[in-house]
């Protein structure tokens, strides 16, 4: 069974849906909703065994680099105008197939936003690389 | 409480279970918790019989699971007086088991899963292991598979194509987690043999062994893959290698060819070149020929293009990759092909660039890193 990432960005990917209103813009009540509704997909992968994991990550974070033989770590402070992705957390999901991740990142991106309306996010598919060769060659 | 009593004798006793006409999910849970009792009370001294022992625990609780004080007594009765059953049974029942693990109902991630647990005998834990997935995913997964083919009629002997399939997916897993898999996957082979006289049982069981025979020889001490034609065939298990030699032949003898069979026949020719440069490919194209007339296969395809390219060189090689480039879209092998094929046409540009590519698409870290490798190699000559 393959693994695949999906990555949910708050930017990055394609051209948004016309429909897109960032979250700074939605009531409580559709805040809630929204939650509500990331912890049912987590429940529902969970039901049918297809789950492997789920984090969120702060949008803050520190870009750090080698800074050179004998120098500190180099470290700068995000986010840059023109850094153009941000990812906002993932599900890691074991499933029969591409075309069920593909379902299940368009089910992911249905959730509710502004209005109860589908955010229609775009969210990354990413097959995950096992760790053990095939055994047949 | 040792393996044997896990790995051989709950399944036996599962599936006695099971033909007696109890529900397959209910027996199940049954010899689990049977298992769990006598991890309990024999850590002192095991019975003398475990089998019966697990047999009676497992139907009594059954019986208590029906919760019914008549049924009960009369179900007692029924379990005590029925005898135990001869080995031809046992190699049925083992069939039986296999049949329902794998009905066509179940996806083939579910069939792997119930398989491992309920004919292999693994815990959930293991099989989680070797999926790398939570536990608790596992667990849910084996319970779905478990209420879908509960209460369904057997699958028809004809079916075995099925079980294959499986016990193919299952060996072609390999050794991911703590638990080898490919191993399991020839001890159910050998078992489902032992019960089913059908020559593709035979040709899977040939196939498992003459790959597995090499196993040692496909990674170096850092892990990296060898491709078959740089292999230290000294490392090769000659033992596996016999034994998939013969049983391939007396099932070929029977001449009822299949795609296992010839698969395992390509297998037998690579094991029986003492050096790469021996390699029969001629008679490999041949098998790949009869292999195309049995399926339309695209990655059996690929693999003869492979042999074509053996025999009437990488032009020719090239050629046959082409007419199935649209079949096989942006599969992960066929750039590995096309580079293989590219460099010994002398075209080492084009070979890099392909396997870059192909390195892109891999689906396994090792398969990637070898790929990225060669095209390192071609760049730097």
């Amino acid at each position: 069974m393959p693994k695949y990432l999906l990555l949910k960005n708050y930017t990055g990917g394609p051209e948004r849906h016309p429909n897109f209103a960032p979250m700074s813009e939605w009531t409580e009540d559709e805040i809630t909703a929204h939650l509500a509704f990331q912890r049912h997909v987590g429940e529902l992968l969970r039901e049918r065994g297809e789950f492997v994991d789920v984090q969120a990550l702060s949008p803050e974070g520190t870009y750090v680099r080698y800074g050179g033989p004998g120098a500190a770590p180099v470290t700068t402070d995000g986010p840059f105008p023109e850094t153009k992705e941000l990812a906002a957390g993932w599900f890691m999901i074991d499933v029969e197939s591409e075309a069920r991740a593909y379902e299940i990142a368009a089910y992911l991106s249905s959730a509710p936003g502004k209005d109860g309306q589908p955010i229609y996010e775009w969210i990354e598919v990413r097959p995950v690389l096992s760790d053990a060769p095939a055994a047949v060659e | 409480m040792n393996e044997h009593v896990v790995r051989v004798l709950a399944p036996q006793v599962l599936s006695i279970l099971v033909r007696r006409g109890n529900d397959f999910a209910a027996a199940e849970d049954a010899v689990q918790d049977a298992l769990l009792e006598a991890h309990r009370s024999w850590s002192d001294a095991p019975p003398d019989d475990p089998k019966g022992w697990l047999l009676t625990v497992a139907g009594r609780k059954l019986i208590d699971a029906r919760r019914s004080e008549a049924a009960r007594r009369r179900r007692e009765d029924a379990l005590s007086h029925e005898p135990e059953p001869a080995p031809a049974e046992q190699a049925d029942d083992t069939l039986l088991l296999l049949f329902l693990c794998c009905h066509p109902a179940l996806s083939p991630a579910s069939a792997i899963a119930l398989t491992l647990r309920a004919v292999g005998g693994l815990t959930t834990r293991e099989i989680a292991e070797a999926f790398l997935v939570p536990e608790a995913t596992m667990a849910q997964r084996i319970s779905r598979a478990k209420r879908t083919v509960s209460g369904r009629p057997f699958a028809q002997p004809g079916d075995v194509a099925v079980v294959l399939r499986v016990l193919y997916l299952i060996f072609n897993e390999g050794y991911a987690g703590r638990v080898d898999l490919s191993a399991e996957a020839i001890r159910l082979t050998r078992q489902l043999a032992l019960a089913c006289d059908e020559p593709e049982v035979a040709g899977l069981l040939a196939l498992m062994l003459l790959h597995h025979a090499r196993r040692d020889a496909r990674t170096d001490e850092h892990g990296t893959l060898v491709p078959l034609d740089r292999q230290d065939r000294t490392q090769w298990n000659e033992a596996e290698i016999a034994e998939g030699v013969r049983i391939l032949q007396a099932a070929l003898a029977r001449d009822r060819r299949g795609e296992y069979q010839i698969q395992a026949a390509v297998a037998a020719l690579h094991d029986d070149a003492r050096t790469a440069g021996e390699t029969d490919w001629p008679q490999i194209l041949a098998w790949y020929d009869e292999l195309r007339e049995l399926t339309d296969n695209p990655v059996a395809a690929l693999s003869r293009a492979v042999a074509v390219g053996e025999v009437d060189g990488p032009h020719a090689g090239l050629s046959a990759v082409e007419e199935l480039a649209t079949r096989l879209g942006d599969h992960h092998r066929l750039d590995a092909v096309r580079a293989r094929l590219h460099e010994r046409a002398g075209h080492l540009d084009l070979a890099a660039e392909h396997y870059t590519r192909a390195a892109a698409r891999a689906r396994s870290t090792a398969e990637r890193d070898y790929l990225t490798r060669q095209a390192a190699r071609l760049r730097r000559g």
